[in-house]
């Protein structure tokens, strides 16, 4: 992951600055400035009621009813993975995955990116036969059919076992090291963030609170040293207090 | 008849109760009787014929007896043999053909109709604003009520009898099919906005596909609805139709041809119930799989 941080460089993909988002008195985001490199995985950690949906909201296009100024750039090219995996239930998982692609060769791709996900032969089940971690893949490959140059995720994995979300993030890091998107990644724990992500944003009133490079080489191991040190630093700005790491 | 027993056709196949009592081992067998089981058991096959299968055998007893005078209600085989010559005469078919092309007429126009206001009315603030109301005002008129109006308008003809068919039909396809409409997923909205859909296509896949369970409901109750007027606008003023068959076999007291007619009405709604719900399981099959 950390790999393509230094060479794609030039403009960034995201760029916000001076983003204000209220709902009635509240001001959930107050001024927030932020840019995202190319091909950059960025996970956003925060209190719940930071604002973290907000922001991605604001980036998805999904707020033209909430209340705020701002300077906002986005790609045309970029694809949301939400909190529920949001099939159809009355299309076939191979119609959700291209579902809204408008091209001669969407079935063939959309068969390539459900292997990719790991769910080659399922094309024809309905989205109800299949389990909860087989349903955000097929999420997964829906985003990444449209080769998003940003992906938005709120807490993808948020509703899935341990265990699968442990997979789940080894097929997130394969999938986007091939195709190479930005990547936004809300999520709530501290472990998932520091895993995946080049870079490691706190939001905290409003603003960014903390911006954390990840300078571990991948893959990371939970264990390591450095690991601790960076979740122990998220952690103090997230408001909770750890113990010392012990130096092993 | 129960036009609304959606979930009830097919709950009976959930074979939980008994199909796991046959996986415990005998020595595991005590553990049952501390355990009562509330769901209702294994289905009885045809279990749904019984009820009638008893009526009749009931109804045959009665008329051997002579406990049952036959002038208040035939034995059943004179019903049948009656039946017998009115289809050798050709009347049953020619009343029958009648019936069933007002029905299919009044069900057409009142399909149509009802789903097309529901379309105007689910998608736009503007056409609820203006459909809506006369819909809900009209709803409030019972559609029988309606007919002495339909009579001076359009005349004793066919053309009142449809009417008055098409306009009990378009209330339940209206309703179930807006309300439908307006109860898909906000979260479905979201998801096509954030892929970039088109106003058409969302139409196309998201709404009309969301909307589809609450037309089939809708049409259950339409397809009730219709023979339900049917056999009310036949009997007020008609020369020909199963009604009409009715109405005069009553002037001669010919209790078996009333019981003929009553049999085909019937066998009518529940025939065109089965054809619906065949239509309804085959298009929903993404939800039935819930069931299974
Ligand atoms: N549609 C809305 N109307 C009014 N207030 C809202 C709305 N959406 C969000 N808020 C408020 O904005 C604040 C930020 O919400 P947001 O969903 O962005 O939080 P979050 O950081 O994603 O929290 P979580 O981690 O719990 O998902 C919350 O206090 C919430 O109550
Ligand atoms: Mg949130």
């Amino acid at each position: 992951m950390a790999s393509h941080l230094g060479g794609l460089s030039g403009a960034p993909v995201v760029r916000v600055e001076s983003l204000v988002r209220r709902f009635g008195p509240r001001t959930i985001l107050d001024g927030l400035s932020l840019d995202i490199e190319r091909g950059e995985f960025v996970a956003l950690l925060g209190r719940s009621g930071s604002g973290k949906s907000t922001l991605l909201r604001a980036r998805a296009d999904l707020d033209d009813k909430v209340s705020g100024s701002g300077r906002l750039e986005t790609p045309d090219k970029k694809s949301v993975v939400f909190q529920d995996a949001r099939l159809l239930p009355w299309k076939r998982v191979l119609e959700n995955v291209v579902f809204g692609l408008d091209l001669p060769e969407a079935a063939e791709r959309g068969r390539v990116a459900l292997e990719e996900v790991g769910l080659s032969g399922r094309e024809n089940a309905w989205p109800v036969e299949l389990s909860g971690g087989e349903q955000q893949r097929v999420a997964l490959a829906r985003s990444l059919v449209r080769d998003p140059e940003l992906l938005l995720a709120d807490e993808p994995f948020g509703a899935l076992d341990a265990l699968t979300r442990l997979r789940m993030h080894d097929l997130l890091r394969q999938l986007c090291a091939r195709h190479q998107p930005a990547v936004l990644l809300v999520t709530h724990d501290v472990d998932e963030a520091v895993t995946l992500a080049d870079r490691v944003l706190v939001l905290d009133n409003g603003g960014i609170a903390a911006d954390i490079a990840i300078d571990i080489p991948t893959p990371r191991d939970h264990g390591d040293r450095r690991f601790g040190e960076i979740r122990s630093q998220l952690l103090r700005h997230l408001g909770v207090e750890t113990k010392p790491v012990l130096p092993v | 008849m129960n036009a609304f027993s959606n979930t009830a056709a097919v709950a009976p196949n959930i074979p939980y109760a008994t199909d796991e009592r046959a996986l415990i081992s005998p020595a595991a067998e005590p553990r049952e009787t501390g355990t009562r089981r509330l769901a209702l058991g294994r289905t009885i096959p045809f279990g749904a014929l019984i009820g009638p299968a008893l009526l009749l055998v009931i109804w045959s007893i009665g008329s051997i007896a002579g406990l049952i005078d036959p002038r208040t209600l035939p034995a059943p085989w004179s019903v049948v043999g009656t039946a017998i010559d009115l289809i050798a005469e050709g009347k049953l078919q020619h009343h029958l053909m009648t019936s069933a092309w007002r029905a299919a007429q009044g069900l057409v126009f009142g399909v149509l109709i009802g789903t097309i206001l529901a379309l105007i009315s689910g998608l736009s603030r503007l056409g609820e604003a203006i459909i809506d109301g006369p819909v809900q005002i009209k709803r409030a008129i019972p559609t029988l009520a309606l007919i002495p109006l339909l009579m001076l308008w359009f005349g004793i003809g066919e053309g009142m009898k449809v009417t008055t068919i098409a306009l009990a039909v378009l209330i339940p396809i209206y309703i179930q099919t807006h309300s439908s409409l307006r109860s898909i997923d906000s979260r479905y909205v979201e998801l096509a906005q954030t892929l970039r859909m088109g106003y058409g296509e969302f139409i196309r896949q998201v709404i009309l596909p969301g909307a589809l369970p609450g037309f089939f409901l809708g049409l259950r109750f339409a397809v009730t609805y219709a023979w339900l007027s049917l056999v009310v606008v036949e009997q007020v003023n008609a020369t020909s139709g199963i009604g009409y068959m009715i109405d005069l076999a009553r002037n001669y007291g010919q209790t078996d041809i009333i019981i003929v007619g009553l049999v085909v009405y019937a066998l009518l709604g529940l025939a065109s119930d089965g054809i619906v719900r065949f239509f309804q399981e085959r298009s929903l099959s993404w939800r039935r799989t819930l069931a299974d």
